[in-house]
């Protein structure tokens, strides 16, 4: 079992975010996790990546307790894509991938060969060689996301953590983001991701985990838990199942 | 909308940052030799350009004898804007705010509280003329603790806290420093404010050779945190993601630009200003990335300190000028001007 949440609970600010999650990730999955505005998703996929304090319960990744565990070695197995991601300072966009080799580097920290290849197909598979000159201050939104996922991607995880790494980006790419997920994961990774796009979280998931005011509201196969009561209930919204004429499932809230 | 001016440079190599680390020192190298040569002496019709050729090496001449003079000062300057220079780009990055500088934080207003209680209490007749400057320097300590005890939150330290605990610290030192002023005597008071002015003029050579060790290791040791600093600028949490160790990092980080600064304090007085502008300035020159940064910054801080010096003690011949009020009336405009281009200049 690659990451294990036993009835967590997580309270920030005085306030209980997570209450009573329980959950599994292992090798292969791609777990997406999806619920309303501030059900608790970000705090429940932060609390995977040992950034918040567990109330309750108890946090595995890879056998350890995120938030004591060495970040170095953690680092090795777990990458996790923030919400927001902000630089101080106008680095440039090959850099800020290149932060994502930090684990791996020695002493000064100058990129090796290794490092540098590493990262050029991380930008390759995100696209965005192009910009790799470019001030990462002065990306658009959905560029700066791709940067950023491919900083994740070039740190070498075993498993990913992504909060919402399609937002802002156009259906192509955005397409093409869970595509190298589904990649990484048939690969023999695993990764959980937030998103809103029901319909991508559907055709990639392996698993969904609904998120509803701070609790697992539903768990299992995409198909599944869209179509659920508690989905609906969530959401306020019936979403509408289909098959497209090659096959395909898709989801439409209506 | 950024704030920075100028291209986003290369990515760093070894040979970039070879070029970069030799160059600054030549430039440094060179501006060591010549500070000590320019001098000015008034004269009955004003004042002519006092300068000292290689006889000055010759123990015993006149010119010997005027360089032993400029000497323990140029070296005080150089070592001196080297640490603020440094740790001013260390606290940026640690702030993740590149308006902050070692002032930011209330370290100088705690190094002039202890200096100033130092000098009303009588420290230099008990510890010798060193006595201010250790005040200075447990003044800077001491409040490095106590904001490292505000600011802590939970195993990290967020910015926004660690800079409020600083403007409350320097607001508190900047009362506690009136009251102590308003209970001394006139001719303390004096000593208080030539004190507080930051200048150089009292420099010994003694005060150098012991804040260099400190400093040049501070230094040292913020070069190979380079990384780390690269790190942090996405914040505490994106560092950590990425393997860093963030608590342990901020503790180091901010240790020793604490030291750098308390050093600094001790020998030269409250210098502001390097701090802040030699790393902004190098920011669009060499670029964002720290490991570069870091030790361009501490070349360029002892650079910009000794050219100051040089000017403060040579532009009124029949008196030296406050070092710090120098570094600050070339340095305002100067920093506006960058601030200006960075708003034409970022589209």
């Amino acid at each position: 079992m690659w990451l294990e949440l036993t009835t967590v609970d997580v309270a920030l600010g005085g306030r209980t975010i997570v209450r009573g999650a329980s959950g599994k990730v292992s090798a292969g999955e791609l777990v997406v996790i999806v619920g309303p505005n501030g059900a608790g998703k970000t705090t429940l996929i932060r609390a995977l990546a040992g950034l918040v304090p567990v109330a309750a319960g108890a946090v595995r990744c890879f056998g350890r307790d995120p938030r004591t565990a060495d970040r170095r070695a953690l680092a090795a197995d777990l990458a996790y894509l923030p919400q927001n991601y902000a630089l101080a300072f106008p680095f440039r966009v090959e850099d800020v991938v290149l932060l994502g080799r930090y684990a791996r580097q020695k002493g000064l920290g100058l990129a090796s060969a290794d490092d540098l290849a590493v990262a050029r197909a991380a930008m390759a598979a995100c696209d965005v060689a192009e910009l790799t000159d470019r001030r990462f201050d002065e990306l658009s939104g959905g560029e700066a996301r791709r940067v950023i996922l491919a900083q994740a991607m070039c740190q070498g995880a075993r498993c990913l953590l992504l909060d919402e790494p399609t937002a802002g980006l156009d259906p192509a790419h955005a397409r093409g983001v869970f595509a190298r997920l589904r990649d990484h994961c048939d690969g023999g990774g695993a990764a959980v991701v937030v998103t809103h796009d029901l319909d991508l979280a559907l055709r990639y998931g392996s698993a969904m985990w609904l998120v509803a005011n701070g609790a697992l509201a539903a768990k299992g196969p995409p198909r599944d838990v869209l179509a659920s009561a508690a989905t609906r209930a969530a959401f306020q919204l019936e979403i509408h199942l289909g098959t497209l004429p090659d096959g395909q499932p898709f989801a439409v809230p209506v | 909308m950024s704030g920075f001016a100028g291209r986003a440079g290369a990515r760093l190599t070894g040979r970039r940052l070879a070029v970069l680390v030799i160059a600054s020192m030549i430039a440094c190298a060179l501006v060591a030799v010549l500070a000590p040569m320019i001098g000015v002496t008034p004269n009955r019709t004003g004042w002519h350009l006092d300068l000292i050729g290689p006889s000055a090496l010759a123990p015993g001449s006149l010119d010997h004898a005027i360089l032993m003079v400029r000497l323990p000062r140029v070296l005080a300057s150089l070592v001196t804007g080297a640490a603020l220079a440094g740790a001013g780009c260390a606290l940026q990055a640690l702030l993740r705010n590149p308006l902050a500088e070692p002032f930011t934080l209330g370290i100088s207003s705690g190094a002039s509280l202890g200096a100033v209680l130092a000098i009303r209490f009588g420290a230099e007749r008990l510890l010798g003329e060193g006595g201010v400057g250790l005040g200075a320097l447990a003044g800077a300590v001491a409040t490095l603790v106590a904001i490292w005890r505000l600011a802590q939150v939970g195993r990290q330290l967020p910015a926004v806290t660690l800079i409020l605990a600083g403007v409350a610290i320097s607001m508190f030192c900047a009362a506690a420093t009136v009251l102590v002023q308003y209970t001394s005597d006139f001719s303390d008071v004096e000593h208080m404010l030539g004190w507080m002015m930051g200048g150089l003029d009292a420099v010994r050579l003694g005060w150098v050779e012991l804040a260099t060790p400190p400093i040049v290791g501070g230094l040292a040791v913020l070069a190979l945190y380079g990384k780390e600093m690269n790190a942090l600028a996405a914040g505490t949490e994106a560092a950590a993601s990425v393997g860093v160790a963030v608590g342990r990092t901020q503790l180091v980080l901010f240790g020793v630009s604490s030291l750098l600064v308390g050093s600094a304090i001790a020998v030269v007085g409250p210098i502001g200003f390097i701090g802040l502008v030699v790393p902004h300035a190098l920011r669009s020159l060499v670029g964002a990335d720290h490991r570069a940064l870091v030790v361009t910054s501490a070349f360029g801080g002892a650079i910009v300190l000794a050219i100051c010096d040089t000017l403060a003690r040579t532009i009124i011949p029949s008196n030296h000028l406050p070092t710090g009020a120098v570094t600050a009336v070339l340095g305002v405009p100067f920093f506006f001007a960058i601030l200006v281009a960075n708003k034409r200049g970022v589209a």
